[in-house]
């Protein structure tokens, strides 16, 4: 007993020390998925030692909560989809600007902010995506051709509340002007076959059934229902190949203000930049990495490579707002 | 007025005082946004969307109102004064959709009815249609009838509990002077329960004012859908909150106008609560009512219900030990808040009786109302009354000690409970409040007579006498903060993660047969709860 009495005071006296040597947490607050990050984490913390605290959310109570956390808060890093929502939280001034080369060679500069206060990790296309049995890739050429009158009770469509289709037009007021955008937009909606749907998935069913012939969605969405039912008739095409490219937009990252561990925070996003956990964090969700020199996932390949857009995520987050109002206006649910 | 002197006097008095200002800071806060310029996101939101939510919403108040009041009432009525087969079982089973969370069945009844759905694929083979034939299921009247499905546990549970307790005297009474059975239920059982109907329709029309998951996945747009326009769109929290206290207002109004046209209708219930079963359905007429019951459990919670097992068992494998800390968390926060909001329930509403201060009064009849809040845009109000808190601490702390304070409050379990308190006070104020209601002055009196006085008389005299209402209400607050999804999304400590935050994840990225397994797991939490509520009810 008396033996125990000692052990245990030992090692209380010994918990100081015993803790300086533990490794850092770092805590990270993602609106992206929480199964989409966890083995990343995972294979981090078996090679650093670095633990994680994972808070997940809606990117705007997300950025709430940072900001009524002040400088108490002890959070680290960011990571959300979408570059609108990261470039909302350096407009507030949650996140400091990351000084690091190996950042700004592995991220190309479309999409990062060009001062360096976020870095997109993953990329994702939004694109069309069509009926194989009843259409061929020739009848297609870009967002802006859905519009014509020929696809009039055609076209599928996500409701316009997603941020995807906000960040969309976002490029298409960038690339035209808003009026123009508008009229693209108005035809959109003239065009629909059904009313938007609440999610990709949806709309990309609704295509192979024969709903409509034509939908615009991320990629990874197609690429996970195919992996679910492979005979559907369906397939993506990669439009805007001969003017600005196919729209992308990022799931990224940005280093708080309140955080407590900036070094620690600031490798671990540099080595999310690396090819090794490049190739794992866009796999997990059929995404591309943002690396050229790292391949995406095999079954992504076979989909065919593309032009992006290089339109600087910072500018389509600039216009944002004026998409959301600019659907409102064109009657885009 | 009630005496400050002694330590129970000083009880009440800083007690109510406190849990009153729990509620009415963060109203305030919301409020607050008013003092803000407003943008330009209103004038574009008059011009653009508005006027077609704000239409939407009035038809989803109506349409719920009356869809809730029909289903609620005729069922309670059916189950608690008339025989017929298969009521000793209605009369639990009909309570159960209300362990359904809203946007779960939104989801459900949208992946078999919609377009790709088995419902229109069968038409389609059975009738031979070519596969360009569909009909439109996402527009308001689907919507309304989800809502309907959902909620009308709220009313049936508290109008079946209003007519058992008139008991048979009141309807032998109206027999004896000739009344047919359709007119005693008009003329006498109804006007009896008002309070009671009108406090489970006024719940239901509060939750759909609030919902945003149900209409999001049906993309039928409220007025909620303006508030998280003007908030995730436009980024403009302050828009967003202004936008939510007109909502408060409206119900406030809403609710003001009904109690008004109630005035001073007073029902004093006549003998005791003997079963009131008077009405023996025969032949045609007793299968008609077991047919209604069957056919509402069917639509409300063996479809969907049949649906979301189908699709659990195909993600069997996402199945792991994970799923115990989540049920283990979505039990522990639903039991904390249920016991936080019950007791602050009775302290306000014994306070509401013995202390008259318009800080009391008013926190209680607006705090009731923050119900209809969508649940966001509170939780953002509480956290922010908490960080201005923590914010001073840490001052004072660095002032004190002269090193920085961690968070006391926000992001500690404390902050999350405390705006399920905000929110669901609603749900167990009603029951406790109307159990008061019955406890005559009298019994005050005599246990204050025998010395008992302060804390001592409401927990040794009150509590004992009001367990039911306790128990319904701490019942009601569990099984609906197990549903609970944004406040908890946003306030949740480290590690917290419940069941419904699982289902954002898999739901919100359209994985939505993926988030049937832990939908299935929370319908079955949400369960034993809701037997406890109609057995208590029973007896």
């Amino acid at each position: 007993m008396k033996k125990l009495a000692l052990l245990l005071l030992v090692l209380l006296a010994a918990q100081p020390v015993l803790m300086a040597a533990d490794p850092v947490t770092l805590t990270l607050y993602s609106s992206r998925k929480a199964h989409l990050i966890e083995p990343v984490l995972e294979l981090y913390t078996k090679q650093t030692g670095v633990q994680f605290n994972l808070h997940t959310g809606k990117p705007g109570p997300l950025l709430e909560r940072l900001d009524a956390a002040g400088k108490n808060g002890g959070a680290d890093v960011l990571l959300t989809v979408d570059a609108g929502n990261l470039w909302h939280a350096a407009q507030r001034g949650l996140l400091v600007p990351i000084d690091s080369e190996a950042l700004t060679q592995s991220v190309p500069v479309a999409l990062r902010d060009p001062e360096n206060h976020w870095f997109g990790l993953s990329k994702r296309a939004r694109t069309l995506a069509y009926n194989t049995e009843k259409l061929s890739p020739d009848e297609f050429s870009s967002y802006e051709d859905l519009a014509d009158p020929k696809w009039r009770g055609r076209l599928c469509l996500r409701t316009s509340k997603k941020v995807y289709n906000q960040s969309l037009v976002a490029t298409l007021i960038a690339h035209h002007d808003v009026e123009k955008a508008e009229e693209i937009v108005k035809g959109w909606v003239a065009n629909l076959a059904a009313e938007p749907f609440s999610n990709d998935t949806k709309a990309l069913q609704a295509v192979a059934m024969g709903q409509c012939d034509v939908t615009i969605v991320n990629s990874y969405y197609f690429g996970r229902l195919m992996r679910k039912e492979p005979d559907l008739k369906l397939a993506l095409f990669w439009p805007n190949q001969d003017s600005q490219g196919v729209h992308v937009n990022i799931s990224g990252g940005g280093l708080l203000k309140i955080s407590p561990h900036p070094e620690e925070a600031k490798t671990f996003l540099e080595w999310l930049a690396q090819p090794e956990a490049q190739s794992l964090f866009a796999e997990l969700n059929l995404e591309y990495p943002v690396r050229e020199d790292v391949p995406p996932a095999s079954e992504v390949q076979a989909w065919g490579e593309f032009r992006d857009d290089s339109l600087n995520l910072a500018e389509a987050s600039r216009l944002q707002a004026d998409a959301v109002r600019l659907m409102d206006r064109a009657g885009y649910r | 007025m009630t005496s400050v002197t002694g330590f129970s006097g000083r009880f009440w008095y800083w007690g109510s005082r406190l849990l009153a200002a729990a509620i009415l800071v963060p109203l305030i806060v919301i409020f607050g946004a008013w003092l803000a310029p407003t943008t330009e996101v209103w004038g574009h939101l008059a011009a653009t969307v508005l006027p077609t939510l704000i239409g939407n919403t009035l038809l989803l108040i109506v349409g719920v109102a009356m869809g809730t009041l029909l289903l609620g009432v005729s069922l309670a009525w059916l189950v608690s004064t008339c025989e017929f087969p298969g009521r000793r079982w209605f009369d639990w089973a009909l309570m159960l959709p209300f362990a359904l969370p809203t946007y779960v069945m939104a989801f459900v009844f949208l992946g078999l009815l919609d377009f790709q759905g088995p419902v229109q694929g069968l038409v389609r083979e059975a009738f031979g249609l070519p596969m360009s034939w569909s009909v439109e299921v996402r527009h308001s009247a689907s919507v309304l009838a989800i809502m309907v499905l959902v909620l009308y546990p709220y009313v049936y549970l508290l109008a079946r509990v209003a007519f058992l307790k008139q008991g048979r005297a009141a309807l032998e009474a109206a027999h004896t002077l000739g009344m047919t059975s359709w007119q005693s239920f008009f003329r006498i059982a109804l006007p009896m329960a008002r309070p009671a109907i009108i406090g489970g329709v006024s719940l239901a029309v509060m939750e759909a004012l609030a919902d945003f998951g149900a209409v999001a996945v049906f993309n039928y747009d409220t007025f909620t859908t303006a508030i998280y326009k003007s908030w995730f769109g436009f980024f403009d929290l302050n828009a967003a909150s202004q936008l939510a206290s007109l909502l408060l207002l409206f119900v406030f109004i809403l609710l003001y106008l009904e109690r008004y046209g109630r005035s001073r209708a007073r029902f004093d219930e006549v003998g005791s609560s003997l079963d009131p079963r008077t009405y023996h359905l025969r032949g045609l007429r007793a299968t008609a009512a077991s047919t209604y019951c069957g056919l509402v459990l069917l639509l409300a919670f063996v479809i969907p219900m049949a649906q979301l097992l189908l699709w659990a068992h195909r993600w069997i494998d996402d199945l792991d030990f994970a799923y115990l800390s989540l049920l283990g968390n979505t039990l522990a926060l639903g039991a904390m808040a249920a016991i936080a909001t019950t007791a602050g329930g009775l302290v306000l509403a014994y306070a509401l009786r013995r202390d008259t201060s318009w800080l009391t009064r008013a926190s209680v009849r607006i705090g009731t109302l923050g119900y209809a809040i969508p649940g966001s845009v509170l939780a953002v109000a509480v956290m922010w009354s908490l960080s201005w808190i923590d914010h001073r601490v840490a001052e004072v702390w660095l002032w004190l000690t002269g090193t920085e304070a961690t968070w006391l409050f926000v992001g500690g379990v404390f902050s999350l409970i405390l705006a399920y308190f905000a929110r669901f006070l609603a749900l167990a104020f009603n029951p406790i409040d109307s159990a008061l209601e019955r406890v005559r002055p009298s019994v005050r009196e005599a246990a204050q007579s025998l010395g008992f006085t302060g804390v001592r008389l409401v927990w040794r005299i009150y509590v004992p006498i009001l367990r039911p209402g306790l128990l319904t209400a701490a019942l009601l607050v569990l099984v609906d903060v197990m549903k609970e999804m944004p406040a908890t999304m946003l306030l949740r400590p480290f590690g917290w993660d419940t069941l419904a935050v699982r289902i954002y994840g898999l739901s919100s990225e359209g994985l939505w047969e993926r988030a049937a397994l832990p939908s299935v797991a929370l319908v079955a939490a949400g369960l034993i709860p809701v037997f406890l509520l109609v057995a208590r009810g029973r007896r």
